[in-house]
């Protein structure tokens, strides 16, 4: 088991939880103890017109200040619907979208705006795996060439690099002999495998993963995502996992955040995000998804909620929620809420929680990952 | 229950001729759809379960295309049918709702046109100004809001869900009997999802039509349907009601499908008892049963092609293709949280 703790039911021990609590409440990011830890983050998308000279006439809020850690050895899910920013947020962490402001810091040092040359040895600890493995592989080189320069980046005498692309190649599970085929010669699963195979060859600590089972088959992302399991514990690694698929999130993950038009939602130890959803949102995301399983599905109640996300053009003001939200008041269409930590690393950006008892709310306190443009009000049980 | 049969295909086969050689992409599928019934069709991409269903509708005929079998539907053969005739039935009485609205619907056109269109051609008698509120009613049937003015909307100004509602709205445009599905959610995020699967169940209820269902996603399989067939590698491997199937699965394949998801309900295992392999190359699929390669259950038996039939006595309706004794069966397979589980090497601790 990694040091940090998994957050499941089986750390069950007194020390265990007390540690990853502390691991997981983000008020602990500023001693420098987390891998990477994102403050305020905002990214916009300018909207451009104009036939010779380009007015600016729009943004596109695609991150609205987001304030996240991740700990050592701990996997971080995010989960959304699309046009949540998740992609977004995940492509600026490893500085493939230059953030609009905000700071990224990974060990502790700011990568926000390092150069090109600055970030190399970063990238080195930091590797990413898309979500299409079609297109997120040189279609005219052959495998041992996408492991080689990866490895030759690290170090790898050129000796050597062909005995390690084999045992790359093993080591995901495909056939060492297949070094001198082409991406086309392999079916999905196994492509998504050589670009987990090409990450994993500069020796990372993080691997940022974007929907990396979602182009696959239900049989084959059981196998990719045991595999992500396995490798995680024999290379200590730390994943981010994007999502939309909650279920798949809530398998790997020991802490979920939840994203709604750029901004977070909720963020919780994974399994009480399950159990003790606080924000209404959450609890309409996990009413939609279908339980395959008939007897459950009949006997659960279901409330829908209506309509579709609003454009990130033109956010509504307040809550970004309360468009569609069944407990929106008053000031939720009026005042931005502030995320709001609860007992256990539990925190939610919601103006009339849920599942809380007045006990928590009383101890609840504002989070320092609370948006800057956040209101000051408490949040109340009616 | 002849009587309310609405489609039986019978040993349906779909072979196409590539420049590698025959595919065999459907062989010997046999289902049957009654009035008022979802039937969910799922597979994993490959298994021919969207062929099947477009070569009911006709649309995979071309040069290089052999089709065998029936498909009776109404007292008319679907699979020998003239293109003439398949064209009246085709939009009329059988609709089709593909997975990317997208593509199917006609970017130039207005959307209040096309669905116009499809009125007009179908009820040639109708005025445009009566198809015109046909179309309204139609939109704000299928839950569009201010129906009245997206008519006058292109496809691109809609929002996929909404896009998905159109194309639901015009195979509703002439109260077909019976309605394909070919993953009509799988483009959508979850919350839109929940209320399209509650617009094909109003449906249902409403007009007594029969659904067939084509998904890969088991969860919005046990959420709307009524029997379920399951394929691999161009075959029907097992088929059932819910309840058998996701109860008392008898194919070891069935038993690797349930296994391998993800669940929303359920805490984090070790591992999830994956499926090992990959589905065969219908170019040449292996001998006897197409899953014997992945199957950790196959025996000397398995080189064999077993016929799909009833083997539980209880359960006339549930068929399946396994050589594998139904006690041998019940030893092997893990009941409870854990059904599903193909190899002994995958269970959880």
């Amino acid at each position: 088991m990694s040091p940090s703790g998994r957050l499941g039911p089986e750390a069950g021990g007194e020390s265990v939880s007390a540690e990853a609590q502390a691991t997981a409440v983000p008020e602990t990011r500023y001693d420098g103890s987390a891998l990477l830890d994102v403050e305020h983050l905002q990214i916009l998308f300018p909207i451009k017109a104009g036939l010779v000279i380009d007015r600016q006439i729009g943004q596109v809020h695609a991150v609205d200040d987001v304030s996240l850690a991740l700990a050592e050895g701990e996997t971080l899910g995010i989960v959304g619907e699309s046009g949540c920013g998740k992609t977004t947020l995940i492509r600026a962490l490893m500085r493939l979208i230059d953030p609009t402001s905000g700071a990224i810091r990974f060990r502790g040092r700011d990568i926000t705006n390092a150069s090109r040359r600055a970030l190399a040895p970063v990238r080195r600890e930091m590797q990413m795996v898309f979500q299409d493995p079609q297109a997120s592989l040189n279609p005219r080189k052959r495998v041992g060439q996408i492991l080689g320069t990866p490895l030759r980046l690290r170090g790898v005498q050129r000796s050597r690099i062909e005995a390690e692309s084999r045992q790359l190649l093993g080591r995901v599970g495909l056939n060492p002999e297949h070094l001198n085929r082409f991406p086309h010669e392999f079916s999905g699963g196994q492509r998504q495998r050589i670009g987990i195979a090409r990450a994993l060859a500069v020796d990372p600590r993080l691997i940022l993963l974007d929907e990396p089972v979602s182009a696959l088959d239900v049989s084959i992302q059981a196998q990719v995502i045991n595999l992500l399991d396995e490798l995680q514990d024999e290379f200590r690694l730390s994943y981010v996992f994007v999502a939309h698929d909650l279920s798949v999130v809530r398998h790997v993950s020991d802490r979920i955040i939840v994203m709604y038009l750029g901004k977070v939602m909720e963020v919780s130890p994974a399994a009480e995000l399950f159990s003790k959803p606080i924000h209404p949102y959450t609890s309409a995301l996990l009413a939609a998804i279908p339980i395959p399983d008939p007897n459950e599905n009949r006997a659960r109640s279901r409330p829908l909620v209506a309509g579709e996300p609003p454009n990130p053009v033109r956010p509504p003001p307040g809550c970004r929620f309360h468009t569609r939200c069944p407990r929106a008041t008053e000031v939720c269409r009026t005042v931005e809420p502030q995320l709001t930590a609860y007992a256990g690393g539990h925190l939610a950006a919601c103006h009339h929680p849920q599942n809380v008892t007045a006990h928590e709310l009383a101890a609840a306190s504002r989070s320092a990952a609370s948006p800057l443009s956040a209101g000051q009000e408490k949040p109340r049980r009616e | 229950m002849v009587e309310d049969s609405l489609l039986r295909v019978e040993d349906l086969g779909v072979s196409f001729a590539t420049e590698d050689g025959v595919v065999r992409a459907v062989d010997g599928v046999s289902f049957t759809v009654h009035r008022g019934e979802v039937v969910a069709i799922v597979g994993e991409s490959g298994s021919g379960k969207s062929v099947s269903v477009m070569t009911l509708m006709g649309l995979t005929r071309g040069p290089n295309a052999r089709f065998e079998g029936t498909a009776w539907f109404e007292g008319r053969d679907l699979i020998s049918a003239a293109d003439a005739e398949l064209h009246k039935v085709r939009g009329a009485e059988i609709a089709m709702v593909f997975q990317d609205p997208m593509s199917s619907l006609d970017p130039v056109y207005r959307v209040g046109d096309q669905i116009v269109e499809q009125i007009r051609v179908h009820e040639p008698g109708t005025t445009k100004a009566q198809a015109l509120d046909r179309a309204v009613e139609l939109m704000e049937r299928v839950g569009i809001p201010h129906a009245g003015d997206r008519l006058r909307s292109y496809p691109h100004e809609f929002s996929g869900g909404m896009r998905q509602r159109v194309m639901i709205a015009m195979a509703l445009s002439c109260s077909p009997k019976l309605l394909i599905a070919d993953e009509p959610t799988t483009a959508l995020d979850v919350t839109v999802q929940a209320q399209i699967l509650d617009e094909l169940r109003q449906l249902r209820d409403d007009t007594g039509a029969g659904i067939i269902l084509v998904t890969h996603d088991l969860g919005v399989v046990a959420d709307i349907a009524d029997r379920i067939v399951v394929m691999y590698a161009g075959r029907v491997v097992e088929q059932g009601t819910l309840d058998e199937i996701f109860y008392d699965p008898q194919h070891p394949y069935t038993w690797g499908l349930l296994g391998s998801i993800t669940r929303v309900d359920r805490d984090r295992s070790q591992r999830l008892p994956a499926i090992a392999g990959q589905p065969p190359s219908l170019l040449a699929p292996p001998h006897g049963c197409h899953f014997r390669p992945r199957c950790p259950h196959a025996f000397k038996r398995c080189v064999e092609v077993p016929a799909l039939i009833a083997r539980v006595r209880e359960a006339p309706g549930h068929l399946d293709r396994c050589w594998l004794s139904l006690e041998h069966k019940r030893g092997l397979r893990v009941v409870g949280d854990q059904i599903g589980l193909v190899s002994g090497e995958a269970v959880a601790p």
